[in-house]
């Protein structure tokens, strides 16, 4: 390699480096993140045509089957962004966040296979390498396991005996594994692949026991650790721009992780040992106590003759398609001189900012979106809350039920309102599977049914009122 | 143990980057608001597809008939360019909903 493609090479992977930490600064500003974002794609296309056409000393190259291979994977990424479903974008992260581990992992598992033979493995090329082969499994066969129960083909009920025994034990299996093979005068394969395999089972049991609302938390952990995999690839190539680009997500991504869990009042050891989707449901023995029925006439009117009413849009409500359907009876009421505004909570819908993804997918207004603390301001001079697909983000277990497994986590406090409607399917727990006494208060009634049917039927009925 | 000295002090400016690039990682987005958490997660996760030059330059320098290497090496770059392309594609779909929204 000539010493100019050497400094060339090095100035290009520099300017991909700024354009990842500009584009990163950006993309955490409401404003610039589209920008944000473009730049930090630039900064990714500009780091792979230098890695192609670098001059290497042994020119095999293979460029035929790098380039089918880029292409393939391109297109199919592609495509998986266009077509996928607004509501349906964490599991969509997770999954693409887990086949950057897997790239990770199959890179650190080619490192040993081409590790001359005969040489001592005591050294930190192996230690690193080691490393970032655990980390990439991990990262792989964990988000496939959040993939699986964010999309619900893998049931959240499903739990592992002694969830902390397993894992503890295998990470000290996995420990040991790593001792022995730098110990050993040359590498052997089996080890390795028992390291392999040992770090991927480690991947599901780790991802398994953590269900419920805490699912956005583990995504976030893991794209972390998928920076820090392709962090320790690039020091193993002395690649800068991987070193710092899977920094980069590394450090951004665990404070990310650690944003989202201040946002629902939980420290992140709690959610990784805490096995919070099991031990619901005990607070409220609820069967005896009442719960009226609203019906749509009397609805119509209510909201027709209201002076304020606010929307608590959740999970449901995304599932059932009905967001544009919501906005229109929004914008019906408005007509009628109804001020209609809309609560976010931190966390509704499946990840923190989905909903506000969603409802901006449906045009709402920036103005009408109230956050958590605005929102609770707002509901004591609110004349009607219609709670549309939200369980748990207006449960106040979290507020006076000490034993509740969400106690501590800031609610949506719609009782302070006149009148509440929850559109509902059944009822049925959320998704972190827990009671709300919600149901029963004396100023709520129940809406039964699917969102988008409810939010149609409602919509024809106030055309009647 | 001499191995693993030898590795620190070739690798020094390597480990300085390294820490200064985990304390810009934390900076960076020490700010951001819920709205964004999730566009911002799909960004990063964009970036750490990076790992993907690792892949190149193995295939790069693996022999033609290294069918173990080349095979694993395609799958690779394969599933990384998954993670970058759909990665940058999902968070660009999902903030040109907050462009719109502004007007």
């Amino acid at each position: 390699m000539t010493n100019t493609a050497v400094i060339i090479t090095e100035y290009v992977y520099l300017i991909s480096i700024i354009l990842f930490i500009v584009g990163l600064k950006k993309l955490s500003h409401p404003d610039t993140a589209k920008m944000g974002n473009l730049f930090a794609s630039a900064g990714m296309g500009l780091a792979i045509l230098t890695t192609l056409f670098y001059p290497i000393e042994t020119e095999t190259n293979n460029y035929m089957l790098i380039f089918a291979a880029m292409l393939v994977g391109g297109l199919i990424g592609l495509i998986a962004a266009k077509k996928v479903q607004m509501t349906a974008m964490p599991e969509m992260v997770s999954l693409f966040n887990g086949l950057g581990g897997a790239c990770a992992m199959m890179i650190s598992f080619v490192e040993f296979y081409n590790y001359p033979a005969g040489q001592s493995l005591m050294n930190g090329q192996i230690l690193t390498t080691i490393f970032a082969l655990f980390i990439g499994s991990i990262s792989f066969t964990g988000s496939l396991i959040a993939y699986g129960k964010l999309q619900g083909s893998l049931r959240d009920s499903l739990v592992l005996p002694y969830p902390k025994i397993i894992n503890l034990t295998l990470l000290l299996v996995i420990i040991g594994i790593s001792i022995y093979i730098v110990s050993l005068p040359e590498l052997s394969f089996v080890w390795v692949i028992l390291l392999l395999v040992f770090s991927l089972v480690y991947g599901v049991t780790f991802v398994t026991p953590i269900g419920g609302g805490d699912m956005p938390v583990v995504i976030s952990l893991l794209n972390s650790f998928t920076g820090l995999g392709a962090a320790l690839a690039g020091l193993i190539y002395g690649n800068q721009v991987m070193l710092v680009g899977g920094i980069l997500v590394g450090a951004s991504g665990t404070i990310l992780t650690i944003l989202m869990c201040k946002a629902m009042n939980r420290s992140l050891l709690n959610v990784i040992i805490g096995g919070f989707g099991t031990s619901g449901g005990a607070s409220g023995s609820s069967k005896d106590q009442n719960v009226k029925e609203a019906t749509y006439a009397d609805l119509a009117i209510q909201l027709k003759y209201a002076q304020k009413v606010i929307i608590v849009p959740g999970y449901g409500l995304a599932v059932a398609q009905a967001q544009h359907t919501c906005h229109e009876m929004e914008k019906i009421l408005e007509a009628e001189g109804v001020s209609v505004k809309y609560a976010i909570h931190p966390v509704a819908g499946r990840m923190p900012g989905h909903m506000n993804v969603l409802l901006a997918e449906a045009d709402v207004p920036y103005p009408q979106l109230l956050e958590l603390d605005d929102a609770n301001r707002e509901f004591p001079s609110t004349d009607l809350v219609l709670v549309i697909g939200a369980n748990d983000v207006v449960n106040p277990a979290a507020k006076d039920d000490p034993s509740s497994p969400i106690y501590g986590m800031p609610i949506l406090d719609v009782a302070q309102a006149k009148g509440i409607v929850v559109f509902k399917r059944s009822m049925s727990t959320g998704y972190a599977g827990i009671a709300n006494p919600l149901f029963f208060n004396a100023k709520n009634s129940m809406l039964f049914g699917d969102a988008k049917v409810s939010l149609q039927k409602l919509i024809t009925e106030i055309g009647n009122a | 143990m001499d191995g693993l000295i030898t590795f620190l002090a070739s690798n020094l400016l390597m480990i300085y980057i390294l820490v200064f690039a985990i304390y810009l990682g934390m900076e960076v987005i020490s700010k951001v608001p819920t709205v964004l958490h999730t566009p911002l997660m799909s960004g990063a996760n964009a970036i750490s597809g990076v790992v993907v030059i690792g892949a190149i330059i193995l295939v790069r320098q693996a022999e033609p008939t290294d069918y173990l290497v080349l095979t694993l090496g395609f799958l690779g770059i394969a599933l990384a360019m998954i993670n970058v392309i759909g990665g940058f594609s999902v968070t660009d779909r999902m903030l040109e909903m907050f462009k719109k929204k502004k007007r």
